[in-house]
C-alpha cells in the first residue's frame, strides 16, 4: 500500500465523502481541544480565547484582510505539497522553493532592465521558474537514482537558505537583510483597492492568483491526460507502468510543477506586501503547507479551505497575544498534523477491517 | 498403525465468498513423508497456513499428539513442534546464517551479550547432524537459493520441529539441489520427523512420498498410500474429470503473425532465469493456449511480451514491429492489448472510478488533445459496461468497490473493446462467475473471428481446451509440448504440465525403484537444467 | 600545535550534540521507524534541562528532566507511528513543529520572555585532576557529557551489534515479517528503539542548554537535521554516524574560524547537506537504509 498521506481512504463510496471530511474535521476539533488545555493551563478560558480569535480574524475588515494575507502563501504551499502527493511524492522542500522563488522575484523586480509593464509578469515568472528548478532537482534524483525525496528536499531547504545568505552579501541593502525595494510597476496591488472594506490589510492579488492556480491544478489533475497519468502513478505504480506512463519523466514534471507553485507563493510577501525580499520571510509557510495539504485531502478545493482556516489561526494568534502566547497557534497547527495522520491511519484500518 | 502426530478434521476456511478449504481432513504420522498435491488455488497452501496458525479455521478441529489444540499464531505452532518452510523465505539478508537461525533464541554470553561463537557452533552441529551443508558465518545475502532454503530448514529444526511443512520447496531449485534436499528429507524421515510436502510435481511425489492427498477446489479429491497413486491417477484427480465442451467451430484462417517471441529469455524478481529460450508465434485469427502450472515462467513471459519486464535475450514482435526492450506504451501502440494476471496491482486502480479505469493504458487515444475526463469518460463507459454486464452499472463508482468477478469483467471489457491486433490474456476468467465466464469466452471468440490473435494463458484446462486452436505447454521456463484440443485431453495435458518430459521426447519408461530423485533421466532433461549462475 | 588543539577541541565540542542525536536516530531507524523528529526532541530536551535546573537548582536533575522529555516526545512518535501505524515522516515533521511552538509557549508563560530563559547552572566539571590541565582538550573532557558521549559510541555499537536486543532490532528493521514469524513483537522492538532515540537525543538537548546555561528560542538551529544527515552518511552505524558527526563538526568549526575572512562561509554551511545528498544518490558508497524503514508493519498483510 503506497497511498501517500492524506489520500482518500479506500472506503465504501457512500461513506467516502463523509469520511473524507470527517477525519480532518475530527483532527481539527481534537487539536482545538488540546489547545484548550494549554489555554486553561495559563489561566485563561478556552472559549473566550477562541471566540476572540475568530471574531477578530473574521469579524472586522482588517482582520479578514489579514486572514487572507496569511492564508495566501499557505494556499500556494498546500497546492504544491498536494500536487506532489497526488503523484506519490513527498515535497518537504516547499519552504526552500518558496524562499528561492521570492528571492528571484525580488531581484527581477528590483534590477531587471525591462519596460514597466513587463516588470511584474517577469518577476512572477521568475518566482515560478526558480521554484520549478529547485523542485526539479529532487525529482530528477528520485527518477534517476531512486534517492528518497524527503531527505533530499529537507537538505535542499538548508542549501537554499545558505545560498541566499551568501548571495545576499552582495545584494542586500547595506546593514539590512533585505534586497532593494522594487519600483511600483512591480508591485502586486493590494486587495483593498478592490474591496475597500479590507482597509489597510496587506492582502493582495496574489491570493487571486492562488485561487486561479487552485482551479488550474484541479483541472490538470482531473480533466487532463497528464493529470490522469500523475494520479495513476501516485495510486499504483504497477498500474502506471502497465498503462505506459513514463515514470521518471512524470516524477520530474510533478516535482517541477510543485516547486513552481511553492515558488509563486513567495510573491505575496515579496511583491505584494514589502516589495522586497527579506531574510526568513517564509516563516515556516512551506512546512505548514504539509498540514494544509493533509487537512485539504490533497484536493485543490480542500486545500483552499484549509489554507483559509490556518490563515485565520495565524492572524488570530497574534490577536490573542495578550491573553495567550501567539505560539499557541503554532502548537495548534502541529497538533492538527499529528491528529490528522493518526485519524487517517485509524480510519484506514477500520475501513479495511470492514472489507475483510 | 501408530497414532498420528497431527490430525486435521473437517477443516473449513473461507475468504469472503470463496471457500478455500471445505471440510478437509488430513493425518500426519511420524517418520512419514506426506505429499499434499493440487493445482494453484486448490487450497493446499491455505490448509497448511491454518495448521501453522496464520489463519484460524472457520470450522473443524486440529489435534496434536491426540490432544485438541487451538493454534492462534506461528509462535504457538512452533511451540507445538510444527515448523514451516515458506515458499518465499523469511530471511534477513544482512545477517549471517547463524544469526538468522538463532534469532529469538540467542545463546547468551558475558553481560547478556549474544554469544555468536556458540550460535555458530550450535548451527554448525545441527547442520552436520542432518546432512545440511551450511556455513554458519556466511551472510545470507550471498547465498544461493538452495543454500537459503537450507537455512530456513535449520531455523525450523533449531526449534525442535517434529513436523516439517515444506511449501513448494523445489520450485526454485536446480536438479542437484533437489537431490540434496531429498537426501536431507529422507534423513529427517528416518529420524522420525513427520514431513508434509506441498507440491504439484508428480515425479517428486513418486520419488519421496509415503502417503499422498490430492486437493481440488478446496476439497480432498482423493488420497492414500503413495504406491496406490501413480502420476496418471494423480493428474486426473488434480485437474478433474469434467469433459470439455469443445464447441464445434470453424478453424480460423491463420493469418499474419501478430505476436512473436523469438528465443526469449526473461528473469524473475530474484534475477533467476524464469523463461529459458521460448519461441512462439500467434497468428491473426487464432487463439493459442498456454497451459502450465503457475510458477513455471508464464508470468514472466507474459510481462515480457507486454513490455513490463525486460528480455535478457531474444526478441518480441507485435504485428511485425520489433518492440524488444520497449515499454508498455510502445507495445500498446504496436497493437497489443493485455488482460493482466494481477488485476489489482496492474490492471486496475481501485481508487479511481470505473470510467477512469476503462481508459487505463489507452488514455492517449481516449484523450482529445491534452483533455481527458468528465462526462466524455462516462459516455465512453456505457457501451463496454453494458456489453460485458459489469455490475453495478455505475461509471462513477470506485473500481475497488466492485466484486472480484466484476473487476475482471471490467478489465476484459476494456481490453476487448480496443482496436488491437493481438491480445495477451492471462487468466482472464479468474474469479468470475460462470455466466460471465461464458460471456467473456464468447467475446474472445468473436474478436478472434475479427482477426484478433490471442495468447491465452490459463491454469484452467477446460478453458484452454474450449477456446484454443493450438495448445502449448510450458513448464520449467520452456515450452515442452504442442498439440491441438482434438488431439489431447486434460489427463495428458496434466501430465505434460507436471514435468513429465520435454518436447519431442517419447514417453519415458517408469523410473527404477530406489533411484535418487525418482524421475531419473526425465528430471535432468526437464527444463530446469542447471545454468551457470550469472 | 596550540591552534590544532584548539581546533580539535572546537570540533569535539560542536560534534557532541550531533553525535548523541545521530546515534539516537540510528536506534530508531535500525528498527524501521523513520525519525525526523530529532530536532524537536532535542529542543524539548534543552528546555526540560533548563526547567529542571531552574526549578530545583540541581543541574543533574535538569539532565534527568531532559532525558525524560526526550523519551516522552519519542513516545508520542511511537504512539502515532507504531501503534496507529500513521505516516512516520509526517509525524516527525509534526513533532518538530510542535516542539518549536510549545517551547516558545512555555518560554513566554513560565519565563515571561519570548527569546530566552534566565541563567541556570551548567553541569559541574568532573574532577579529572591532571587531565584537566591539558590545553584546550582537558577542560572539555572534564565536562561530564563529553566523556559520556565518547563512552556511548562503543556502548551503542555493542548494543546494536552484540546483544540479542540489537540483533532482533536489526532483523525487524530489515524483515519485520521474518521477526514476527519467529514470535518476536515488532511493535515492542520498534518502540524500544524509538524510546532509546528519545533518551539519547534528549541528552543532546541537555548538552546545548548546559553549555549555554540557558534556553533560547530555536537554539537547536537545525542540528537535528545535521544529525539525521550524519546518520545517513554513517550508514546507520552508530560509530559511522559519530564519525560523520566529527566531519560535520570540523566543517562547522572551520566555518566559524573563517568568519570574517571573506571566505564564503555559506559554502561550508551547505557542505553537510550536499554531502548527504551525494550519499543518498549513491556517490559515497551505497547508503542503503534498513529495508523496512518507513513502512508501518501490518500483521494482517500476510
Amino acid at each position: 500500500m503506497s497511498a501517500a498521506p492524506g489520500a482518500a481512504p479506500a472506503a465504501p463510496a457512500r461513506l467516502r465523502l463523509p469520511l473524507g471530511v470527517l477525519a480532518p474535521l475530527l483532527a481539527v476539533l481534537l487539536a482545538l481541544a488540546a489547545g484548550g488545555v494549554l489555554i486553561a493551563a495559563v489561566g485563561q478560558s478556552p472559549f473566550e480565547v477562541y471566540a476572540l480569535l475568530v471574531s477578530q480574524a473574521l469579524g472586522t475588515g482588517y482582520g479578514v484582510g489579514q486572514t487572507l494575507f496569511k492564508a495566501t502563501p499557505l494556499l500556494f504551499a498546500g497546492l504544491s505539497v498536494a500536487l506532489a502527493f497526488r503523484a506519490g511524492l513527498f515535497n518537504v522542500g516547499a519552504e526552500g522553493q518558496m524562499y528561492l522563488g521570492g528571492f528571484a522575484a525580488a531581484l527581477v523586480a528590483a534590477y531587471a532592465p525591462l519596460p514597466a509593464p513587463l516588470l511584474l509578469p517577469a518577476a512572477v515568472l521568475a518566482a515560478a521558474l526558480a521554484g520549478a528548478a529547485w523542485g526539479a532537482v529532487p525529482g530528477a534524483l528520485k527518477a534517476r537514482f531512486g534517492a528518497h525525496e524527503v531527505i533530499n528536499t529537507i537538505m535542499l531547504n538548508f542549501i537554499a537558505f545558505a545560498l541566499v545568505s551568501w548571495w545576499g552579501r552582495a545584494l542586500f541593502v547595506p546593514a539590512t537583510v533585505r534586497t532593494r525595494e522594487a519600483p511600483e510597476a512591480a508591485w502586486i496591488p493590494r486587495l483593498d483597492v478592490l474591496l475597500p472594506w479590507l482597509k489597510g490589510s496587506p492582502a493582495n492579488l496574489a491570493l487571486l492568483l492562488g485561487v486561479a492556480l487552485a482551479a488550474l491544478v484541479g483541472v490538470l489533475l482531473f480533466r487532463t491526460r497528464a493529470g490522469y497519468e500523475l494520479r495513476v502513478l501516485g495510486l499504483s505504480p504497477g498500474a502506471a507502468e502497465y498503462a505506459g506512463v513514463r515514470t521518471g519523466r512524470a516524477q520530474v514534471l510533478a516535482f517541477a510543477l510543485a516547486g513552481a507553485l511553492a515558488g509563486l507563493g513567495g510573491t505575496s510577501f515579496v511583491l505584494g506586501y514589502k516589495h522586497w525580499f527579506e531574510q526568513d520571510f517564509t516563516a515556516g509557510a512551506g512546512f505548514m503547507g504539509i498540514a494544509v495539504a493533509l487537512i485539504g485531502r490533497n484536493h485543490p478545493g480542500g486545500v483552499l479551505v484549509a489554507a483559509l482556516f490556518f490563515g485565520m489561526l495565524a492572524y488570530g494568534g497574534l490577536v490573542v497575544n495578550q491573553r495567550v502566547p501567539a505560539d499557541l497557534v503554532n502548537v495548534l497547527r502541529a497538533l492538527v498534523i499529528l491528529f490528522a495522520i493518526s485519524a487517517h491511519a485509524l480510519v484506514e484500518r477500520w475501513a479495511r477491517s470492514r472489507e475483510a | 498403525m501408530p497414532a498420528p502426530v497431527v490430525s486435521l478434521r473437517d477443516i473449513t476456511r473461507r475468504f469472503g465468498p470463496v471457500v478455500a478449504n471445505d471440510r478437509v481432513s488430513l493425518e500426519l504420522h511420524a517418520g512419514e513423508v506426506h505429499a499434499l498435491v493440487g493445482e494453484n488455488g486448490a487450497g493446499k497452501s491455505t490448509l497448511m497456513k491454518v495448521l501453522y496458525g496464520l489463519h484460524p479455521p472457520h470450522a473443524g478441529t486440529i489435534e496434536v499428539d491426540g490432544k485438541p489444540v487451538r493454534i492462534a499464531s506461528p509462535a504457538e505452532a512452533m511451540r507445538l513442534g510444527l515448523g514451516m518452510v515458506h515458499q518465499h523465505f523469511l530471511l534477513v539478508d544482512t545477517l549471517t546464517v547463524a544469526e538468522n537461525v538463532v534469532l529469538g533464541r540467542e545463546p547468551r554470553g558475558a553481560f547478556g551479550a549474544c554469544d555468536l561463537r556458540a550460535a555458530e557452533r550450535e548451527v554448525g552441529a545441527l547442520a552436520a547432524r542432518h546432512g545440511l551443508a551450511a556455513e554458519p558465518q556466511a551472510r545470507v545475502a550471498g547465498l544461493s537459493v538452495g543454500e537459503q532454503q537450507r537455512v530456513e530448514i535449520l531455523k525450523v529444526l533449531h526449534r525442535g520441529a517434529r513436523v516439517l511443512i515444506l511449501d513448494e520447496p523445489t520450485a526454485v531449485l536446480t536438479p542437484q539441489e533437489v537431490d540434496e534436499l531429498f537426501g536431507v528429507l529422507r534423513g529427517l524421515r528416518a529420524a522420525g520427523t513427520a514431513i508434509v510436502l506441498i507440491t504439484h510435481k508428480l515425479a517428486e511425489v513418486k520419488a519421496l512420498a509415503d502417503r499422498v492427498t490430492v486437493m481440488r477446489a478446496g476439497r480432498v479429491a482423493g488420497g492414500g498410500g503413495a504406491a496406490d497413486f501413480p502420476p496418471g491417477r494423480l493428474a486426473e484427480l488434480m485437474v478433474g474429470h469434467v469433459p470439455a465442451l469443445i464447441e464445434a467451430r470453424a478453424r480460423g484462417r491463420a493469418g499474419d503473425p501478430v505476436l512473436e517471441a523469438e528465443a526469449l529469455a526473461v528473469h524473475d524478481d530474484r534475477e533467476l532465469p524464469a523463461v529459458r529460450g521460448v519461441s512462439l508465434v500467434v497468428a491473426a485469427g487464432e487463439v493459442v493456449g498456454l497451459a502450465g502450472v503457475e510458477g513455471n515462467g508464464q508470468h514472466e513471459l507474459v510481462e515480457c511480451l507486454a513490455g513490463l519486464r525486460p528480455a535478457r535475450a531474444g526478441r518480441v514482435r507485435v504485428a511485425g514491429r520489433d518492440v524488444t526492450g520497449r515499454g508498455a506504451r510502445e507495445h500498446a501502440e504496436a497493437g497489443l492489448s493485455h488482460i493482466p494476471a494481477d488485476r489489482l496491482r496492474r490492471g486496475l486502480v481501485r481508487e479511481l472510478s470505473v470510467a477512469e479505469n476503462l481508459v487505463l493504458g489507452r488514455q492517449r487515444e481516449a484523450a482529445r488533445g491534452p483533455w481527458l475526463g468528465g462526462a466524455s469518460l462516462h459516455e465512453r463507459a456505457r457501451a463496454p459496461l453494458e456489453a460485458f454486464d459489469v455490475r453495478p452499472r455505475d461509471p462513477g463508482l470506485a473500481a475497488g468497490r466492485l466484486s472480484g468477478g466484476n473487476q475482471q469483467k471490467l478489465v476484459a471489457a476494456r481490453e476487448l473493446t480496443r482496436a488491437a491486433r493481438a491480445l495477451l490474456a492471462a487468466h482472464p476468467t479468474r474469479g468470475v462467475d460462470l455466466g460471465a465466464v461464458d460471456a467473456i469466452h464468447r467475446r474472445l471468440l468473436a474478436a478472434r473471428e475479427q482477426g484478433l490473435g490471442v495468447l491465452l494463458v490459463s491454469s484452467e484446462l477446460t478453458e484452454i481446451l474450449a477456446l484454443a486452436d493450438r495448445i502449448l505447454v510450458m513448464t520449467g521456463g520452456r515450452l515442452v509440448h504442442e498439440t491441438t484440443p482434438a488431439a489431447t485431453d486434460e489427463r495428458t495435458l496434466g501430465l505434460w504440465m507436471t514435468g513429465r518430459a520435454t518436447l519431442g521426447d517419447a514417453p519415458l519408461p517408469p523410473p527404477a525403484p530406489g533411484a535418487p530423485g525418482g524421475g531419473g533421466p526425465g528430471l535432468a532433461r526437464d527444463a530446469r537444467d542447471a545454468e551457470p549462475r550469472a | 600545535m596550540e591552534g590544532a588543539l584548539l581546533f580539535a577541541a572546537a570540533t569535539l565540542r560542536i560534534s557532541v550534540p550531533y553525535a548523541l542525536a545521530a546515534m539516537g536516530g540510528a536506534m530508531s531507524e535500525r528498527g524501521g521507524v523513520v525519525c525526523l523528529a530529532l530536532e524537536g526532541i532535542m529542543l524539548h530536551g534543552a528546555l526540560a534541562y533548563v526547567l529542571g535546573a531552574w526549578a530545583t537548582g540541581d543541574p543533574w536533575l535538569g539532565l534527568l528532566a531532559a532525558v525524560l522529555a526526550g523519551v516522552a516526545t519519542a513516545a508520542l512518535h511511537a504512539l502515532v507511528t507504531v501503534a496507529f501505524r500513521a505516516d512516520q515522516i509526517t509525524s516527525g515533521i509534526g513533532l518538530n513543529l510542535l516542539a518549536a511552538g510549545l517551547t516558545r509557549f512555555v518560554l513566554v508563560t513560565v519565563f515571561h520572555s519570548s527569546s530566552n530563559s534566565p541563567r541556570v547552572a551548567g553541569l559541574p566539571d568532573l574532577p579529572l585532576g591532571p587531565i584537566a590541565q591539558v590545553p584546550a582538550l582537558g577542560p572539555l573532557l572534564a565536562t561530564p557529557l563529553v566523556p559520556l558521549t565518547l563512552a556511548l559510541v562503543p556502548a551503542t555499537v555493542w548494543l546494536v551489534f552484540r546483544t540479542p536486543f540489537g540483533l532482533r532490532l536489526r532483523a525487524t528493521g530489515e524483515r519485520p515479517d521474518a521477526s514476527a514469524a519467529l514470535g518476536l513483537s515488532v511493535a515492542r522492538l520498534r518502540t524500544t528503539g524509538v524510546l532509546l532515540c528519545g533518551a539519547l537525543t534528549g541528552l543532546a538537548g541537555a548538552w546545548l542548554a548546559s553549555e549555554q546555561h540557558s534556553f533560547t528560542d530555536g537554539m537547536t538551529a537545525g542540528r537535528g537535521y545535521i544529525a539525521l544527515a550524519a546518520m545517513i552518511v554513517g550508514k546507520w552505524h552508530p560509530a559511522g554516524a559519530a564519525a560523520a558527526c566529527l566531519l560535520f563538526g570540523a566543517t562547522e568549526a572551520a566555518q566559524i574560524a573563517l568568519q570574517g575572512s571573506g571566505f564564503p562561509s555559506a559554502l561550508l554551511q551547505a557542505l553537510p547537506y550536499a554531502v548527504t545528498m551525494l550519499a543518498l544518490a549513491g556517490f559515497i558508497g551505497r547508503a542503503t537504509p534498513p529495508r523496512a524503514l518507513g513502512t508501518p508493519y501490518d500483521p494482517e498483510a500476510v
